[in-house]
This record gives C-alpha cells, structure tokens and sequence, in this order.
C-alpha cells in the first residue's frame, strides 16, 4: 500500500506529477496546484515515484 | 595559492552543442570548484546533475540577482527587486506573483491551446512549402510560431511585434552596453505598459485582463509596474526559448540523420525526443545565479551565507551519472528528468507550453518537409554565444521540390 502527500503550501504548480501520473494526480483549475485524485494501484506505484522525483518544490512524500 | 579559473563559456568548435569547454574538468574536481564570474564576483559552479537539483530546490537560495545574474559586467548587487518580478523574488512575494499565474499553464490549459498552436504549425508549413528558394528558419517558422502563440496568450497584438521582438534580443544579450539595455527595457516597459493600462481600462479574453482581474479579487491588485514586469518576463521568455529550441533542435538533428529518420518515421517518439533535446542542448547556457542566505553544507565543504553559486544546468544534464552516454542524442532516452527547465520553487513556468509546442513542430515539420537540409555548409551557421538563450542566428534551409 503507497499512501501519497501532498504538500499544497509549497506546491509550485508545474505539472510535472500531472505529466509522470495522469491517473493519480490533477491540478486545481484555480492556481494550479496538486491534488490526489486517488492512492496509487499497484500498477501505477512507479509513475507516482517518478512524480516524486520530478516534484520540482519536492512537494510529494510517499509512503510504502 | 592559485587563480580563481574563469567562468567557462567558450564552446568547442568542433560541436557547438557541448557546453563550454573546461566544464568537465571542473564538474570532476574534487569538493567545489569556484569561477570568477564577468559580474566580478567569484562563484561557486555547481555541476553535477545531483547537486544542481539540490541547490536549486533549497530555499535557502536566494534569486534576488537576475537569473544570469554573472554574466552582467555591470551587474549592480544592490539594485531593489521590482516587487513584480517572478524571477528575482524570493519565499513568499514569489509564490505569491507565481499562483497568480499558474491556473494558466496548468496541464489541461495547455492542452486546450494544442489544436491553435498545430493550426499555426500547419500554416506556417504551407507558407513554407509555397515558397521558392531556401527560406530562414527562425524567420519563417521557429519564431514566429511561439511568438504568435504567447502573444494571442497574453492579449499583446502580434501585428506590433517590432514593438518587443527586437528589443527582447538586445535584452537576452549579455553584450551590449549598459545604455542601450536601458533603452531597450524602458521603451520595452513603456509599450507595454500601454497595453495594461488599456486592459485595466477594458478587460478582454486573455492572460494580462484576467491577471488584473484576479488579483483584484484577491484584494491585493497588482500595480501597473507589477503587471508590466509580470508580462515583459512571459513575453520575452515565451518566444526566445521556444524559438531557439526549434532551431537548434533542427540544426542538431539535421546533423544526426539517424535519429531525425527515427522521429520522422515514429511521431509518437515525439514527446520523448522534446525531453531528450531540451536536456542535450539546454539553451539556458550559463546556467542559474544563486546567493546564499545561511551557511549551507554541500560535500564535505560549507558554502557560506552571502556567497554566490551557479547551478550549471547544461552541465549537469551532461552528467553521465544521471544520463549515459550523455554527449549522444538519443530521442527515445527517458530524460525527462533533465534540469534543463530548472528546479525548484522557480522552475519554468512555461513548461507545459513549451512542451506542446516543440511536440507538435517535432512530429509535423519534418515529415512534412522529409527533404529538409541545409542551404549553406554547417561552418557558416553562427551561433549566439553571447545571449542569455543559446541558438543561431539564422537558420537557411531547403528542400527538393
């Protein structure tokens, strides 16, 4: 089970987990900034650690 | 005791596509090595792929000097940072400024401009097509593309562009003398501030109309000098990156046939040949200027509060620790991860634009024009090594007819 966390306040909005995670992440219309739209399936554990990585404002803490 | 080595920001004539020479030499050192820089001040170069990430991603990062900051001889330290500048400010005005603006890059915005930028795309290729003779590509195609589409963004009619794209280049130059600069950025400053003042006035369907209106909402209204430093910063970075990615991405493919036969044969290696040009050129050649606001442990050395750094991104996305084999184009190399956007809480903000737009001219403009060559020798190319943004000047190209 990978539980993911955002951190909203210092999200920067630059898509990139949107990018790496389609399913698992969205983007608020009003700034931009990261949801969870759900916990990841195991299929999708590796597009979710790529969205880590890519958080430019390292934003996204994942627990497994 | 020994010099302070200099700045490296010469390129190896034998591949203009390589960064300055002495890079290398400098990433593999030992502990950190430090440049003296054409601002005069010395700096910090941090190179490898791991360490540019964590320095730009540390708040404790200061980016109060314009991002190529050190490549200004006459860079002033104590100058006052515009408080609408995106680029300069720091922790909370910064994020403030940048969330007024992120609902209109976000993934989905972008998407909904992709039919528009692949109907300007197709255009410009029939225009192309129906003329005699070799053609500019930057004239004919790489500029005029990202230019019309920030310009239809942002609400600044394109009919006006001998407004902005001249004295956006003379802007991007690290060259030219402190006078024109000054010029260049207040007649710049003056015309577009003329647009905002007719936006306050009268709101329409675009970025800077629905910026006034937002912060308004928010009961902190921009100011007019807010807006016109917001805009000149989208305007200028909105077509002179994108533009010299085209044209350089399309010299150095012409240069590699292999790889521009895999991508005009496979459009859906497009999106992974963007990530992989943006990370093997990385047009923001000299990299990001940092000043240090606490002491910051890095290695086994400190670098101390009040020092400068600069986070060499086309250094590190050379780093054949992150990337092997990093000196070959390879278009279907995972290299999204590239630091060619930058990292951290500044990192591109145009991203996603500049995404869908190199994806759409990647899979159109060489299969639509599958003879594509160059109509002088690759020698008389010549290449901008003194501007903020690397490319070429001009890019002569032909076709069989």
């Amino acid at each position: 089970m990978m539980d993911v966390t955002i951190d909203q306040e210092g999200c920067v909005a630059a898509g990139q987990c949107v990018l790496a995670a389609p399913d698992v992440f969205d983007q608020r219309d009003e700034d931009g900034v990261a949801v969870l739209l759900q916990n990841p399936s195991a299929d999708q554990y590796d597009a979710t650690r790529e969205a880590a990585l890519l958080c430019p404002a390292r934003a996204i803490q994942l627990s497994e | 005791m020994t010099e302070t080595p200099a700045f490296p920001s010469t390129r190896p004539g034998r591949c203009p596509f390589d960064p300055a020479t002495g890079y290398a030499e400098l990433r593999e050192t030992d502990g950190l090595a430090k440049v003296s820089t054409p601002a005069g001040v010395d700096a910090f170069l941090i190179s490898r792929y791991d360490d540019v990430r964590a320095v730009l991603a540390d708040r404790r990062m200061s980016s109060q000097s314009a991002p190529s900051g050190h490549m200004e001889p006459q860079l002033d330290r104590q100058r006052e940072v515009e408080s609408g500048s995106i680029l300069q400010n720091d922790g909370a005005q910064h994020t403030r400024l940048r969330r007024l603006l992120t609902s209109e890059f976000t993934v989905k915005r972008v998407q909904a401009l992709r039919p528009r930028i692949v109907e300007l795309i197709e255009d410009h290729l029939d225009a192309m097509l129906a003329s005699d003779g070799p053609v500019d590509l930057i004239e004919a195609f790489a500029l005029p593309i990202p230019s019309l589409v920030i310009c239809e963004l942002l609400g600044v009619p394109y009919a006006e562009r001998d407004e902005f794209q001249r004295r956006s280049a003379i802007l991007v130059a690290v060259d030219v003398d402190q006078e024109t600069a000054d010029q260049a950025f207040e007649e710049l400053g003056e015309y577009v501030a003329g647009l905002v003042l007719a936006k306050q006035a009268k709101r329409e369907d675009d970025l800077l109309s629905r910026l006034i209106t937002r912060s308004e909402e928010q009961d902190e209204p921009l100011t007019v000098e807010e807006l016109v430093s917001i805009a000149v910063v989208l305007l200028i970075a909105g077509h002179e990156t994108t533009a010299n990615m085209i044209g350089l991405s399309t010299l150095a493919l012409l240069r590699d046939p292999d790889q521009l036969d895999a991508l005009r044969n496979n459009p859906e290696l497009a999106p992974s040949a963007v990530e992989e040009m943006l990370r093997y050129l990385s047009v923001i050649q000299f990299g990001l200027f940092r000043q240090v606001q606490e002491d910051i442990p890095l290695g086994d050395e400190t670098i101390k509060a009040g020092e400068y750094l600069i986070a060499a991104l086309a250094v590190g996305n050379r780093d054949e620790r992150m990337f092997p084999d990093p000196d070959r184009i390879d278009l279907s190399r995972k290299a999204s991860k590239h630091l060619a956007f930058g990292f951290g809480p500044h990192q591109c903000l145009g991203q996603q634009l500049a995404r869908v737009e190199l994806q759409e001219v990647f899979s159109r403009l060489y299969r639509r024009i599958p003879t594509l060559r160059l109509a002088v020798p690759f020698e008389e190319i010549k290449f901008k090594n003194n501007t903020i943004v690397y490319g070429v000047t001009a890019l002569p190209v032909t076709w069989d007819r």
